[in-house]
């Protein structure tokens, strides 16, 4: 979880916390500046200083810290479409998960979209765990959110992860269709059907409005799938021994 | 028996190979960027490159219980093409970067004047970042090549003990020794340099600020040597606490002194049930 500036000045040490206060000021100051505009005679490789600081974040405040440092300088900066996704594509696994954690907290609408749609795409479960956070919920259209679940659920990302999943799935009968062919392509193949899986078509298999209806799943999931999902459960396969949850690319 | 390979290229390599090195201890290890065999022709392939050793390898070495940091720099053989060589004025940027260990691998490969100014630059480049250097020795004319990097050093504002020479071997362990570098010995399934001869070095010279690495890559090469090395030391007579001196506590004090290297990360699966990197939902 995120942690706000009260909470952590309360656990640095009193060099990480002047750090801070520094590094919050560099990017308070560069919200005033028209940042954006290019330097005349810079390198098209400079950085202003609060982003060589978000680099540092997590050497100078500890890596438990490195999450909420980062995005407390993205919101002190205000920070925009050009920065974070500068701050995105030239940064770390880390330093990509924290803009992914910050999008809803910057006013950029739906604007920042390919960069969640580009953590999307990765096989490393960091970044696909933090992009289905508030912003996705907030703005991905109905298709990529929904491939969106069924990733998290490939790649083993808990969906406990996404963002208002209740309230996106429920009475989603395209992803209880997409689920129960999910479960029915695991079955097949003699693997288990993630537990998630069921937790997630719960919520598409509600009706818009009210509770679950008994037997009387939406779209084609009452098939094939839950049958050998419930099948599975009375049997479970062992887990794979492969230590590489990653999808195949 | 814990080993820190400080040398190995694992782009090239496979998941067999970080299984393989897990089961004989491999517990960490340091990627240089490197040649990748095919010259680039513009910086941006460098830069996908660099992302990769930042963003996707170590994801993929912590899915096998492997720590990996890298360090990042223009190599010998590109800082003579000028379609790489603006390279150097985004290498600020990334030197930042938290799993960057070191600038390297930079060093000699012709000397020619464009890796002069490579090498001098990028020294610097590693004293204003704090960093130490991992200076690649020749493969050609490797004695001349060693003391022309020496001297080069000498005049750079990094100090030598932030300096690791690598690939030395018999003839050049002297110099680099007496350099008050680290010594580094890569060890190679031909006849570049043997775990018996690596052996032999240590029995003359000791085992103070002496590195082994495998330096594994896309080349004939054996990422496992690590081990050898550790298990023809005991069969030579060293001590466990030899062997852990110099295949790990050396590299952990050398790389250590950027204040950046994180050792703890979570066994793989099979054997750690319930492993928060796989899961990766924190
Ligand atoms: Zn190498």
């Amino acid at each position: 979880m995120l942690k706000s500036r009260e909470e952590l000045d309360a656990e640095l040490g009193g060099a990480a916390r002047a750090w801070l206060d520094e590094a919050l000021a560099e990017a308070a100051h560069d919200a005033e500046a028209a940042h954006d505009a290019p330097r005349p005679g810079a390198s098209p490789y400079a950085s202003p200083p609060w982003e060589l600081r978000y680099a540092a974040a997590g050497r100078r405040c500890g890596p438990e810290h490195a999450d909420s440092v980062r995005s407390l300088l993205l919101v002190a900066a205000r920070a925009t479409l050009p920065s974070v996704t500068r701050l995105y594509e030239q940064g770390t696994a880390a330093e990509r998960r924290a803009v992914l954690l910050t999008l809803h907290r910057l006013d950029l609408g739906p604007t920042a979209l390919p960069l969640v749609e580009d953590a999307l795409r990765a096989n490393d479960t960091r970044l696909v765990a933090a992009a289905v956070g508030p912003y996705a919920a907030d703005h991905l259209d109905p298709h990529a959110w929904r491939h969106a679940v069924l990733k998290c659920l490939f790649t083993e990302v808990p969906v406990a992860a996404i963002a208002r999943l209740g309230e996106r799935a429920r009475g989603d009968a395209e992803l209880a269709r997409m689920l129960g062919d999910f479960a029915a392509e695991r079955t097949a193949a003699g693997r288990t059907v993630p537990e998630d899986l069921r937790t997630v078509l719960g919520h598409a298999r509600r009706t818009p409005t009210g509770p679950t209806t008994p037997g009387a799943a939406p779209g084609g999931v009452a098939r094939t799938a839950p049958a050998g999902a419930d099948a599975h459960r009375a049997t479970p396969t062992p887990a794979p021994a492969a230590p590489a949850p990653t999808e195949e690319s | 028996m814990r080993i820190f390979d400080p040398h190995i290229h694992m782009t090239s390599r496979t998941t067999d190979d970080y299984r393989a090195m897990y089961e004989a201890g491999v517990r960490a290890l340091v990627e240089p960027s490197f040649w990748l065999g095919q010259p680039r022709t513009s910086p941006a392939s460098f830069f996908d490159y660099f992302d990769a050793l930042l963003g996707w390898e170590p994801f993929r070495a912590s899915q096998y219980g492997i720590a990996h940091h890298c360090t990042l720099a223009l190599n010998p053989k590109e800082a003579n093409d000028p379609r790489c060589t603006p390279v150097l004025d985004a290498l600020p940027r990334y030197l930042e970067k938290d799993g960057v260990v070191a600038v390297g691998e930079i060093g000699y490969d012709s000397m020619t004047p464009a890796e002069d100014h490579a090498l001098a630059a990028q020294l610097q480049l590693a004293a204003d970042h704090q960093l130490p250097a991992l200076v690649h020795t020749p493969h050609r004319d490797k004695l001349a090549g060693l003391h022309r990097t020496i001297d080069v050093v000498r005049e750079s504002n990094l100090p030598p003990e932030f300096v690791l020479l690598d690939h030395l071997n018999e003839t050049t362990v002297e110099a680099a020794a007496d350099s008050g570098c680290w010594a580094g010995f890569s060890i190679y399934p031909d006849t570049k340099m043997d775990e018996d001869r690596m052996v032999a070095i240590l029995q003359n010279h000791g085992t103070e600020k002496m590195i082994v690495n495998s330096a594994a890559d896309w080349g004939r090469s054996d990422p496992l040597k690590t081990r050898k090395v550790a298990d023809a030391m005991l069969k030579a007579g060293f001590t466990e606490d030899d062997v852990d001196q110099v295949l790990w506590r050396n590299p952990v004090a050398f790389y250590g002194q950027s204040g950046r290297l994180q050792l703890d990360v979570a066994a793989p699966d099979p054997l750690h049930e319930g492993n928060s990197i796989l899961r990766g939902g924190e």
